[in-house]
């Protein structure tokens, strides 16, 4: 391909209409306190692993949340399960299950489950 | 100075209240009953102002209806009330006041309360929320209406909605509508809301559109976990710039997403704008007429902050309720039970001796 010297940008924009919000639905079924998260993002600042990448928990949820399933793919297996985040999250969010239950969604997904 | 060598009966004292809604009316019954006598003069019909509005109140979302009753029942005995009341002019003598009315009618009373109340901001100053111009924008105060009506919410195809949105700070917060302060009540009247709007349509889907939530009061917190968890309200961080209608009378929005700092769009079916409160304009003649100070805010200048903020500069004259400042029901009924203490106090001193009773008569 001739190389004009730019590139097009990728749209940046959140189109909720054009979200898939199945793997937030798949995870508010079995973990309810999904819908206690404020986005504090308490989480994220005690996680071990949003200090050395750029995974953070609350964006996770957020992302879940407009359906960005390409976001979520993006960091849903930064997480190392230390569980840091339970102890930290003022809601009583279950965190940790909500990654987990969020990897799970994403694996019944490739296999066209949900 | 003692003074025994007045012997009168003890008079009655009076007390015009101005503005009978929440403040007036419940500053009323106080007063009646330490034994004023008491005139209301209200500008409508009908007694109860802004509570007239509303279908239930924050946080326990109780029916207005009760609250209205039990003030009326307040008042019921011994006040009297003057309703479809133009105030054309107010005197200040040595006495009190003169309050002219419409009708040739005068008031005269020792003491004289404002409880005249805030306006609502008007949302069609936000043209870009085109309220006024696309059908499926309405207020907080239009949805109460509806609340109030028992009617199911429609838009304005007659559908039921799908997609609703509650824009936070609608003329308030925003210097260019002329108002830098915070109104208070809609954070919380915006959840409630939602709620009332889930429960009468559980398959939508509700959004509110904030910039910060000022979950402030008693159980206000608690309110906005229910709206989440047993409702699945989504709250988006965000202020909107924009909306616009699609062909089909549906609405398109676009906000940043300021949580996950990116641009966002979506249609709803319905946007409710939070309508804020401020300064009062209709009312503001009276306090032309009485030369009040403003605070920077627009609302009545209170004496002091702290130490008397019934008071005003001219002595006798007491304001109380949303006439300084933004104010809940709850913080309105307090504010009317302390300003009556105030004058009940302030009219105890003037009180003339009982014959061959030892009382101080104090200088005003
Ligand atoms: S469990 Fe995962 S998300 Fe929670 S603190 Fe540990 S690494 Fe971070
Ligand atoms: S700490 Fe809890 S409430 Fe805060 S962002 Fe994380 S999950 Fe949500
Ligand atoms: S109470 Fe909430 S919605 Fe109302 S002006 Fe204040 S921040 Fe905005």
């Amino acid at each position: 391909m001739i190389n004009f010297g730019y590139k097009i940008q990728a749209d940046r924009q959140v189109d909720y209409d054009a979200g898939n919000h199945r793997i937030f639905d798949f995870v508010r079924k079995s973990e309810p306190s999904i819908d206690w998260c404020m986005s504090c993002g308490t989480c994220a600042s005690a996680c071990t692993a949003s200090a050395s990448t750029e995974y953070s928990l609350c964006r996770l949820i957020l992302n879940a949340r407009r359906g960005m399933e390409d976001e979520i793919l993006k960091s849903v297996y930064r997480c190392r399960f230390c569980g840091k985040c339970i102890n930290a999250c003022p809601r009583g969010v279950n965190t940790r299950n909500i990654v987990y239950l969020m990897q799970l969604a994403v694996t019944k997904i490739s296999k066209h489950e949900i | 100075m003692l003074d025994t060598s007045n012997r009168t009966e003890e008079i009655m004292k009076s007390v015009a209240i101005i503005g009978g809604g929440v403040a007036g009316m419940e500053a009323a019954a106080r007063l009646s009953k330490c034994g004023h006598a008491v005139t209301i003069i209200e500008r409508n019909e009908q007694l109860g102002g802004r509570l007239n509005q509303w279908h239930a109140l924050f946080p326990a979302r109780k029916p207005a209806l009760p609250l209205l009753m039990s003030l009326k029942q307040g008042i019921s005995d011994g006040v009297n009330v003057i309703i479809n009341a133009h105030i054309t002019g107010i005197e200040k003598n040595e006495d009190g006041f003169a309050i002219m009315l419409n009708k040739n009618r005068v008031v005269t009373a020792n003491t004289l309360l404002l409880t005249t109340g805030f306006d609502i901001f008007e949302a069609e100053r936000k043209e870009e929320y085109g309220y006024g111009i696309y059908d499926n924008v309405i207020t907080s105060v239009d949805l109460e209406q509806v609340f109030r009506s028992g009617k199911p919410i429609q838009t304005a195809g007659g559908k039921t909605p799908k997609r609703i949105g509650f824009v936070h700070c609608v003329g308030s917060r925003d210097e260019k509508a002329g108002n830098l302060h915070c109104s208070k009540v809609c954070c919380v009247t915006a959840v409630k809301q939602a709620i009332e709007v889930k429960e009468m349509l559980p398959s939508s889907e509700v959004f509110l559109y904030y910039m910060d939530l000022r979950m402030f009061g008693r159980h206000f917190e608690e309110l906005y976990k229910e709206a989440q968890f047993k409702h699945s309200i989504q709250f988006i961080r965000a202020r909107l710039s924009e909306a616009f209608e699609n062909p089909d009378g549906s609405l398109q929005i676009r906000i940043e997403d300021t949580l996950l700092a990116k641009p966002l769009k979506m249609s709803l079916d319905m946007l409710v704008l939070m309508v804020g409160i401020q300064p009062p304009k209709k009312a503001g003649n009276i306090l032309d007429m009485l030369k009040l100070e403003r605070d920077t805010d627009g609302f009545v200048l209170q004496e002091d902050q702290y130490v008397s903020p019934f008071k005003t500069k001219i002595p006798g004259l007491y304001c109380a309720g949303g006439v300084t400042g933004p104010k809940t029901i709850e913080e309105t009924l307090t504010e009317a039970r302390a300003v009556a203490a105030e004058i009940s106090e302030y009219l105890g001193r003037r009180r003339i001796n009982y014959a061959g009773q030892e009382q101080y008569v104090m200088e005003l």
